[in-house]
């Protein structure tokens, strides 16, 4: 399970880098939001995988770490308002500089321009 | 009852009035939230004082709900956190009353993202604990992403969504990072986590200090430092005046939090991941500088200039912090005071310049007389003699502090030319600009939008704030040299959070 759970996270880290790195920001989205499905499983992980365990101490010998539940379902609420603010934010960059390149198209030099 | 509670009020404060400021006001709602707004940042700067008068001695802990650290969530105001809130404190209170003059009328809800920024601001420095830190930087980050684009605009955009997608990221890191750390030690803890970091061994020690540059990352994200510092300068040069100033403390929060998670997880007592990083931030410090030295003298427009100046001041104090000892500490704490509140002034400063020269605006170029050329003059130069660094105000001492904070040749060697180097560059590009604007203008009639005396006043306000902390240049180099022993010597604070003394 450790492996399956380890290749998981480790494609969906490999596919949002590459995303991430696209000059458009649509696709630059996708890849935040493929790179915040990798940190959750991720995090979840941190308390060792266990199967069909309790998060309560003293009713069984073994039990699961309740902490990184929480710490995801943090995790996914600050990512699903992030993701949602940065949609928005590409679509008004889309229809205000009528491009969605993430850097000026044709311009070596942003900063001339001031 | 109420010191009992001291520590969670600079919290309590701006959050409560920003909920208050987003009630419909009546006819005219701007002037409540503003008279609101101006309120809460004058009880923060008395709350601040009392908080740094209390936690001077020993770090004062409040565990949230009473649930003892650590299992519970602690917030931990030392020397360095309260001194770090006061700072927030005095700055936010004369750029919120710059602001109050039209430039909240901007966009929607200005003043409550404005108390917002300061809640995320506060939190990241008086938390003491790791998750909460990453919780308090995603309030700080939603509501400057709001910030950034306050007022809207084309440039504004692009340069926004930079930032967005960077820190989007960086958040995205800092979550692995504390993945990695709960992993190995299970607790987020920050005292608990220093004494189960220095505990461990082998390859725990290794995933452990993978996890420590994890978070050297997102925080020299934070901070600006050199290869993640593209998204300063413009992003610093596009917004408004008064929320480029606010954002003069946004580095520093990067700063603080490498100060306070490296010498306090990964300091000299960390055992197998004792130093960490430090070496990255020594030659990534130095890259820094040099690189926003050429960038301030290559920039060609005021705002850039001051961003750039920025730039600068991140890398000189992550390459003090880095050569780690009490006397290089609290150079970077003397030197955060001084360059957080001068470049402030100076990005209310320009934003009046450019509003005053009309056209030209802000760039270095030949432009009309300003309405209120001769104080806007004076003020300008009394900024720009702080911030290069030459006497008599307090860039002089912090630049005197950090060149006296290398001791060995190779600092010496390193250090001095570039932090000197760097002053004559910002004294070139600045008197270059200073002569462009205020001398060198058309003749005929100067232009005609003046500012009213009383929004000029939060300006003196700042530059007053820099003439302080010269005159009393040596009560502060006291305290800053307790908080740099107590940084060094972490034991009091682990202490102080999870009680009784514990083996480090």
């Amino acid at each position: 399970m450790e492996a399956l759970y380890a290749t998981t996270v480790g494609m969906l880290t490999a596919c949002s880098i590459y995303l991430i790195l696209r000059g458009r920001s649509f696709p630059i989205v996708i890849g935040i939001t493929m790179l915040s499905y990798a940190v959750n499983l991720f995090l979840f992980s941190t308390g060792r995988l266990v199967m069909n365990e309790l998060p309560i101490i003293g009713n069984q010998e073994s039990y699961t770490d309740p902490l990184p539940q929480a710490l995801v379902l943090t995790a996914i609420v600050i990512g699903f308002a992030m993701t949602a603010y940065s949609i928005i934010l590409a679509v008004r960059v889309r229809g205000e500089l009528g491009t969605d390149e993430v850097n000026e198209p044709n311009s070596s030099d942003a900063e001339g321009q001031r | 009852m109420l010191s009992q509670h001291l520590v969670i009020l600079p919290l309590l404060i701006p959050m409560v009035t920003a909920l208050l400021q987003l009630l419909p006001w009546g006819e005219n709602p701007q002037r409540y939230r503003r008279a609101l707004g101006m309120l809460s940042c004058t009880v923060l700067i008395v709350c601040a004082t009392f908080l740094l008068t209390e936690s001077a001695s020993t770090p004062l802990v409040y565990a949230l709900g009473s649930w003892q650290a650590p299992y519970g969530i602690v917030l931990v105001a030392d020397g360095l956190s309260s001194l770090m809130v006061l700072l927030t404190a005095v700055l936010a209170f004369p750029v919120l009353w710059f602001a109050c003059y039209g430039e909240d009328n901007l966009g929607s809800h200005f003043q409550a993202l404005f108390q917002f920024q300061l809640l995320g601001i506060i939190g990241a420095f008086l938390t003491g604990d790791l998750f909460n830190l990453f919780v308090f930087f995603e309030v700080l980050l939603i509501s400057s992403y709001a910030l950034l684009m306050h007022g809207g605009g084309k440039l504004k955009l692009r340069a926004t969504l930079h930032y967005v997608l960077l820190n989007l990221t960086g958040s995205a890191v800092f979550l692995i990072s504390l993945g990695v750390l709960y992993g190995i030690t299970g607790t987020l803890n920050m005292a608990d986590l220093a004494i189960k970091i220095a505990a461990l061994e082998g390859d725990n020690a290794s995933i452990a200090r993978a996890g420590g540059l994890l978070l050297l990352i997102v925080f020299a994200l934070k901070a600006a430092l050199l290869p993640l510092y593209f998204w300063l300068p413009q992003a610093y040069a596009m917004t408004t005046g008064t929320v480029a100033a606010l954002f003069a403390i946004m580095t520093k929060v990067g700063i603080y939090a490498i100060i306070r998670v490296f010498t306090l997880l990964f300091g000299d007592d960390a055992g197998a991941a004792a130093l960490l990083g430090y070496d990255w931030l020594w030659w990534l410090g130095l890259g820094t500088l040099a690189i926003g030295a050429i960038g301030v003298l290559g920039s060609r427009d005021l705002r850039l200039v001051i961003s750039y100046l920025v730039v600068i001041s991140v890398g000189t104090m992550l390459t003090v912090f880095s050569m780690n000892s009490e006397r290089s500490i609290s150079a970077v704490m003397y030197y955060m005071l001084h360059s957080t509140l001068i470049t402030a002034a100076l990005f209310l400063l320009v934003d009046v310049i450019a509003k005053q020269r009309g056209k030209t605006a802000s760039r270095i170029i030949k432009g009309r007389r300003m309405a209120q050329h001769a104080a806007l003059g004076i003020m300008f130069f009394i900024a720009a003699i702080a911030i290069i660094g030459m006497p008599p105000f307090s860039g002089f001492i912090g630049k005197l502090l950090i060149l006296e904070a290398a001791r060995t040749g190779a600092q010496v060697a390193l250090l001095w030319p570039l932090v000197l180097g760097s002053t004559f560059l910002v004294m070139v590009a600045l008197s270059r600009a200073g002569s462009r604007m205020f001398w060198h203008t058309f003749d005929g009639k100067p232009g005609d939008v003046t500012h009213p005396q009383s929004q000029l006043i939060p300006i003196g306000m700042l530059l007053a704030a820099i003439v302080g902390i010269t005159v009393f240049a040596d009560v502060i180099n006291q305290f800053v040299e307790r908080i740099a022993y107590d940084a060094m010597h972490p034991a009091a604070y682990i202490e102080a959070v999870l009680g009784g003394p514990h083996a480090k």
